[in-house]
């Protein structure tokens, strides 16, 4: 902690100013007004609204369409996590290795961080559409009856790889940093002890990359629930029927489209709370790695 | 001899057994390389052919010779069966919005850790935890407030619209403050003793110290600020304000097989092309970057 400071009271709160003015009008306001929002309900006219208590949040939570959206949530975010994680920490011991061009590779394999998710959706609607993609017509000409826009089932699956897809450039920088600050010393007294290449990942590098592992988790959980918006809005709309409709995808779709605000107010307020525990989370995590 | 010849005969061995693991880690390196690079691939071949050769699902591996038609029209006309946006104006609307929302956050990070770090003052530590909180108010959990804030303030369809609201930056703020507090107490000691003001300490020694943080900074904002989908969806309704990633998505709207897929592909190379070449060119300070925010 700094012992010296300049003197003054008016600049310090000139500096902070903008920042302040920023998070007052666009975030905490905002995120009132939800809150309050989630507490009244509308008449079908919009022209008054009344004090319901928790009942938006009852509606929400015992609302059989919500459950089944929060469930296919939790399908999509975890299916998206795992294979980005599985695929990220693969290539990212292959590139720790040494060899020739390891750099070329690791170029290579760190630009797809650039790509919008919404532009990740457009480029796998270009593989996968039935009729103009490669792999989708090759589906089709092996007997595979592939049509995104009508199978649930095949959109749901398309949406992961492309949210996938996207995240795995981002798992592997954290995971090649990790890989790098492990003492090289240590690999090499596992190997003078006996211990084979399988045995060496299992038992010294996977315990000592497992902090990044699980920051990663926490990330791409995060990810997967918010920044995929893009990718569905883009690729399925929800569709087809509601195979893809996540619960950010609800909330949109409640309160922009059906202009249901004390549903999609409730809504935010449940997401809310989750992204400050996710959050928590990950902090708790990076005061207990101070230590480790 | 018969020693040094099983010493030969191991060492062959083990020289075969290393370019045996060389290869495979060559091969599953240049597979993870290719699931990348090939829809990629795929786009840049079909926005070199003609509208027919695509929508009919011949699918092309080779170049076509209609390049130059395909991009003068997404770069001029626009694609889209209903009213096209030209390719030009949306990539100048998304470089606007990407260079003014990283630079307002790193303008507006910058000052707030300076004051947070730098001086002593009454609720100095309330207002960096409202900073803080930010991180857990994502526009996805407060749509319909912050939309109606932005009607309140006429502020849907408009740079200002698409720009302020974005530009609060808790992640910037909490590199900067980190990064101040290692600046030793020495440094404002000897401003004082010379004389030097906050304003000139912060001008004269903060700045040129914070630049690599800024550089990191500034790569993983621009790609967010040209990345962004759901804000521009929800504020711009005016197409000519339009930016090219929510652009190109409303170009393909339903995925009919009737699309202009040429163009839209051209469209897709070009909203592609600046946030890849920002990370590939810049990719030493966006690694350090990237690696450095996010702990």
């Amino acid at each position: 902690m700094k012992k010296v400071y300049f003197k003054g009271i008016a600049l310090p709160y000139f500096l902070l100013l903008p920042q302040i003015i920023i998070t007052g009008l666009f975030f905490f306001w905002p995120a009132a007004q939800a809150v309050r929002q989630s507490f009244l309900r509308e008449d079908a006219f919009g022209l008054s609204s009344q004090f319901v208590g928790f009942e938006n949040f009852t509606d929400v939570l015992s609302d059989p369409t919500w459950l089944d959206a929060a469930f296919r949530t939790l399908l999509f975010s975890s299916s998206v996590a795992i294979l980005a994680l599985g695929a990220a920490l693969f290539l990212a011991v292959q590139a720790d290795k040494h060899i020739r061009g390891a750099d070329t590779y690791k170029t290579l394999l760190i630009w797809p961080y650039a790509v919008a998710p919404a532009i990740a959706a457009v480029l796998w609607l270009f593989m996968f559409h039935p009729n103009i993609g490669i792999f989708g017509r090759m589906l089709n000409a092996l007997g595979v009856p592939w049509d995104y826009k009508l199978n649930g089932d095949q959109a749901m699956l398309l949406i992961i790889f492309a949210a996938a897809w996207k995240q795995v450039s981002y798992n592997f920088i954290f995971f090649l940093a990790g890989l790098q600050s492990i003492p090289k010393a240590v690999l090499e007294a596992a190997a003078i002890d006996g211990a084979g290449p399988m045995r060496r990942f299992w038992t010294v590098v996977f315990p000592l990359l497992s902090p990044t592992a699980f920051f990663l988790m926490v990330v791409n959980l995060v990810y997967a629930f918010f920044d995929t918006f893009g990718i569905i809005h883009s690729l399925t709309q929800g569709g087809p029927g509601k195979a893809t409709e996540t619960l950010i995808y609800r909330v949109y779709t409640d309160g922009v489209m059906n202009l249901n605000f004390g549903s999609s107010a409730a809504q935010s307020v449940i997401l809310m709370i989750l992204v400050i525990v996710l959050t928590m989370v990950q902090f708790r995590y990076v005061e207990r790695k101070v230590h480790y | 001899m018969g020693t040094s010849l099983d010493v030969n005969a191991l060492a062959d061995r083990t020289r075969r057994r290393q370019r045996r693991e060389a290869f495979v880690t060559h091969a599953c390196l240049a597979l993870g390389v290719l699931i990348f690079a090939f829809p990629i691939y795929l786009t840049i071949i079909g926005s070199t052919h003609d509208v027919n050769t695509i929508g009919r699902g011949d699918v092309p591996l080779l170049p076509g010779g209609e390049a130059a038609a395909n991009y003068a029209q997404a770069w001029g006309v626009g694609g889209g069966r209903f009213m096209g946006v030209p390719a030009g104006v949306m990539l100048f609307n998304s470089v606007i919005m990407a260079m003014c929302v990283a630079v307002g956050k790193i303008a507006i990070s910058l000052t707030s850790a300076y004051a947070v770090v730098f001086f002593r003052f009454p609720f100095r530590m309330m207002f960096f935890w409202l900073i803080f909180i930010t991180l857990m108010l994502p526009v996805e959990v407060r749509i319909i407030p912050t939309i109606q804030v932005m009607v309140d303030l006429n502020m849907t369809n408009s740079y200002q619209g698409l720009i302020i609201p974005l530009i609060a930056s808790a992640t910037a703020t909490l590199l900067f403050r980190q990064f101040f507090l290692t600046i030793p107490d020495e440094y404002v000691e000897a401003a004082k003793i010379d004389g030097a003001g906050p304003i000139r300490f912060f001008i004269d020694v903060i700045l040129p110290l914070s630049r690599t943080n800024v550089a990191a900074l500034f790569v993983i904002l621009f790609i967010y600020g040209w990345n962004q989908y759901l804000w521009p969806l929800l504020i711009v309704n005016d197409r000519s304000m339009e930016t090219v990633v929510v652009g190109l998505t409303k170009m393909i709207g339903s995925g009919d097989s009737q699309n202009e897929w040429n163009v839209i592909m051209a469209t897709a190379v070009l909203a592609l092309l600046p946030p890849v070449a920002v990370v590939v060119l810049m990719q030493r300070w966006f690694v350090k970057g990237l690696t450095e925010t996010e702990k």
